[in-house]
């Protein structure tokens, strides 16, 4: 993937000017789970004590990963599901490709799954005559509009009801005047079910893989993930080969800290554990590699491998609230997205690691306590080291680091500033191309004598 | 499956892990979050998870209050032989069979108080689908048969014995839309759970 | 005791009343105050956007100018988070280790070190909000971040409730990030400035005329947003409430 480089701000900006319903609603939905989220957290004494075993459960899974994987295949298999391993999102699609062949299926009904959406599935099944739908609401909706998901948890939070209820309307026949939640959600319900069942496959990702069991783990609020795995009979999981932990003991930890994390709710509705097929069908696992052991081998970024998609460090972007995740323009928005991308192509997201504030909060709710800031920190020293800056920007900096060296240029520069602002009209200096500060803010009040100038005056002897 | 692949990616995966981090097995947390009566913090999470429970202390009086919740439901379909419903259910069934079912019953192995959930197998739903494509949800458990916490709950799951095993905690429910809650996104509209030990059936 | 004073850049410049309070407290408090005259800035800005080579000059002049000191102490909780934790682009010599970790912010200095708690010159009359920066929040741990679960503490509160007439007046997002950043400023200026606005108004809603803070640099940028959007808020170090001035005249600062 070597396609144009991402500007996040400029489509930040587009999100944020398109209207005042808009972000403001985008950011009150998202803070509100955050709200949520630290008051799940706080009924538990232990919580800042889980974040630490959840980091060393994933840090030490990481660090033994070939063995957990050859531990889950042996008792997955042993259960009777088929095993299958993929180096790259190609070989993963044709994988997938191949057991649906071989089974004649036509029609695909599938749950959310980030590791599908990073290996691009969707267009490359579809170009070869299979038909898939989304049985997430928020990941239908954003099928229906052909956007990839704007938040891992919620896809479509980016979308105000009126916004749904025009797309719903063109897209499934729906009353586009009518934008209650409820006649949307059971418009789709009814519009769904028959898909459900005339689908010849289910196919799911998978929260956690667990390798004491040969298990793996989807959790979800509507049921979508257990409808696709209960009634068609072959059932295909696609699992990122970063999502195992030993055994059911650490997997309790993960499962009363994800959804509090997400959306500030105790479990999803439903916590589902796939042990084999079920009875009357059959079982596909594909154990997906995708950048992920290239990642393990990397000392600055490995940890962001522990990350379980809860979407907590998105919520509590100030940043990303503002925003959106369409500005990210990959499968992984938010501040986990910062630190993920540029490992997939350095130059594309080049720039994605200043859409931060480095405020820090992203690492502080992460439940895994990956140093989200910190790496967010490291990728811009990469950048800058390998000359991804734009150019006015690195040469602002030459000079900046220049004059800040040297004491004697400092103060001439200090001074310059003072004399020169005096002298600029305001239509240069308020200039929306000239000057970015300008465009919201008034000046800083430059004084006339520096603190260093007052202190000769009064204080050196 | 793929060798090829397999040998690579353990490869890749060996060549680059860092050094081993240690692991130590978890001190008990089976207490975590539980505090005062189990029954009536499960009672209470329920309640905040959009379902509802009810004191049950005959069959009868159980089928009575299944059809006075759902009066208009037409197919009545019971994985417990505590309870005849009017549709029949064997684990060979084709899951397609269920799709008209308004309401479900189903026996619970155990609820978890933490969070109001029940756990329900394979082998309490004998079809998988029943769980889900069911409109209405009525949970029968034994409330002595309640743990506090997910850490004790994972300790009762016997994966090794059930190939789909689910923390079911009320019923389907989505937020995507404007942050609204609705029940119902897609599987059970509806989440009942009755207080009743399980009858031995003669 | 004898510290360095470190002056920030931009405090130099815009802000020096912010100085000034900065050195006349510190010697209420009876401790003997230095300012090194050489001192320019202590590299963050370039550090932040990851240019180690074009910080390392003044990370470098920084170090030259404090060794020696057996405190350095600032008026800036990013410019000192920069310091004692990301100030790598030199070489971790036993001199830049020294300097590094002998560097604090004013109110962890006056409250760790220093350990006062009496401030009876000073008087304060009017409603504020204090703004705690990510930066002392996350990285000088002189508040408790909201999203970290434990027993709340804020060292600043604690020094300013000290202050006879003082009205602390929450808000509702406290800790949430001003929307400065930095470069980012400039370089992310719609999110930057919606930040500010969002900030803003959250402080004027709940009743607050002043803003009073450990970082300038956050009340530049909110500074300039209530500015232009022609609101009364003022804006503060604590250092100056502290010390009960000086507060800025306006001869002494141009308006652009």
């Amino acid at each position: 993937m070597c396609a144009k480089k991402i500007h996040p701000e400029e489509r930040a900006a587009e999100f944020l000017y398109k209207d005042n319903i808009h972000e403001p609603l985008h950011d009150m939905h998202l803070w509100a789970s955050r709200m949520k989220r630290d008051e799940q957290a706080a009924n538990i004494p232990e919580w800042e004590e889980f974040r630490d075993l959840a980091s060393e459960i994933k840090r030490h899974t990481l660090t033994n990963l070939d063995h957990y994987l050859e531990q889950f295949e042996k008792n997955a298999t042993a259960k009777g599901a088929i095993v299958h391993w993929a180096r790259d999102a190609e070989e993963h699609n044709k994988t997938v490709y191949e057991i649906l062949k071989s089974h004649q299926v036509t029609d695909v009904i599938k749950s959310k799954s980030m590791l599908q959406e990073e290996c691009n599935m969707a267009p490359y099944l579809e170009e070869r005559g299979i038909v898939l739908t989304e049985s997430d609401l928020g990941e239908r909706i954003q099928q229906l509009d052909h956007e990839a998901p704007s938040h891992i948890v919620v896809p479509a939070v980016h979308k105000t009801k009126e916004d749904i209820a025009a797309l719903f309307a063109k897209a499934i026949g729906t009353d586009p005047n009518n934008s209650d939640p409820h006649y949307l959600s059971e418009s789709m319900r009814q519009h769904a079910r028959p898909i459900f069942m005339k689908a010849q496959a289910g196919m799911t990702g998978a929260n956690f893989a667990v390798a004491e069991t040969g298990s793996f783990v989807v959790c979800t609020n509507e049921g979508n993930a257990d409808i696709g795995a209960a009634v068609p009979p072959l059932h295909i999981a696609s699992i990122g080969i970063e999502k195992l932990v030993p055994t059911l003991d650490d997997l309790s930890i993960f499962i009363r800290m994800l959804s509090r994390s997400a959306l500030g709710s105790k479990i999803t509705q439903y916590t589902s554990h796939f042990t084999g097929p079920r009875s009357g069908g059959e079982l596909h696992i594909i154990l997906t590699d995708n950048g992920r052991s290239k990642r393990l081998g990397m000392p600055d970024f490995w940890e962001s491998l522990k990350c379980i998609k809860c979407g907590a460090c998105m919520n509590t972007c100030p940043v990303y609230r503002r925003g959106s995740g369409m500005a990210y323009n990959y499968t992984y928005s938010g501040p986990i997205g910062i630190i993920l991308d540029p490992s997939v192509d350095e130059e594309r997201f080049s720039e994605l690691p200043y859409h931060s504030s480095l405020c820090g909060s992203c690492s502080q709710v992460c439940p895994v306590k990956i140093d989200i800031a910190e790496q967010i920190r490291k990728w811009r020293r990469v950048m800058a080291a390998h000359n991804r800056l734009p150019l006015t920007r690195r040469l602002a900096f030459k000079v900046g680091g220049y004059v800040l060296a040297n004491p004697k240029l400092f103060r001439m520069g200090e001074a310059g500033a003072y004399e020169g602002l005096k002298l600029m009209p305001d239509f240069m200096i308020y200039n929306k191309l000239l000057n970015a500060w300008g465009r919201h803010r008034e000046m800083p009040p430059f004084a006339k004598e520096t603190f260093r100038d007052w202190y000769l005056k009064n204080k050196k002897q | 499956m793929n060798s090829e692949a397999r040998e690579q990616i353990l490869n890749s995966i060996r060549n680059n892990k860092p050094e081993n981090v240690p692991y130590s097995p978890l001190r008990d947390f089976s207490s975590s979050g539980v505090e005062g009566n189990i029954l009536e913090l499960f009672k209470k999470h329920l309640k905040e998870a959009f379902a509802n429970w009810h004191e049950v202390n005959t069959m009868d009086e159980a089928i009575s209050l299944i059809h006075q919740l759902h009066p208009d439901a037409k197919v009545i379909c019971s994985a417990t032989p505590e309870i005849t419903g009017n549709r029949p259910i064997h684990a060979a069934d084709d899951p397609h069979s269920l799709e008209d079912v308004d309401v479900g019953v189903i026996r619970a192995k155990f609820g978890v108080a933490e969070n109001g959930a029940v756990w329900l197998t394979q082998e309490d739903l004998i079809v998988n689908a029943l769980g889900f494509l069911s409109q209405h949800l009525i949970i029968l458990l034994d409330p002595d048969k309640i743990v506090g916490n997910m850490h004790s709950a994972y300790k009762k799951v016997e994966l090794e014995k059930h190939n789909y095993g689910c923390f079911m905690m009320g019923p389907s429910a989505t937020a995507d839309i404007n942050a609204v809650h609705i029940d119902g996104a897609q599987g059970a509209r509806s989440l009942n759970v009755f207080f009743i030990k399980q009858m031995t059936i003669v | 005791m004898k510290v360095g004073l470190f002056i920030p850049c931009f405090v130099d410049a815009v802000y020096p009343e912010v100085g000034i309070a900065t050195l006349q407290l510190l010697e209420r408090l009876g401790v003997e105050v230095e300012y090194p005259l050489n001192q320019t800035c202590c590299g963050q800005p370039m550090a932040n956007e990851g240019d180690q080579k074009d910080s390392a000059g003044a990370e470098a002049n920084f170090v030259e100018n404090f060794k020696g000191y057996e405190y350095i102490v600032g008026p800036s909780g990013s410019c000192v988070a920069h310091v004692r934790h990301f100030m790598d682009a030199i070489p971790y010599t036993p001199e830049a280790a020294n300097v590094r970790k002998r560097t604090y912010e004013l109110v962890e200095f006056i409250t760790d070190i220093l350990k006062i708690t009496e401030f009876p010159w000073a008087e304060f009359n009017h409603p504020l909000t204090i703004h705690n920066s990510c930066s002392a929040i996350r990285s000088l741990n002189i508040a408790k971040p909201s999203e970290v679960m434990g027993k709340h503490f804020d060292k600043t509160a604690d020094l300013l409730t000290k202050v006879k007439g003082i009205e602390l007046v929450p808000i509702d997002r406290y800790d949430e990030c001003c929307g400065f950043g930095g470069t980012f400023c400039v370089t992310d200026e719609a999110v930057s400035a919606s930040m500010g606005q969002d900030k803003n108004a959250d402080i004027e809603r709940h009743g607050a005329k002043y803003v009073v803070s450990t970082d300038m640099s956050c009340l530049m940028h909110m500074q300039g947003i209530a500015r232009r959007n022609k609101t009364d808020l003022q804006f503060l170090h604590v250092a100056q409430i502290l010390n009960n001035g000086p507060f800025v005249s306006d001869e002494n600062s141009i308006k652009a």
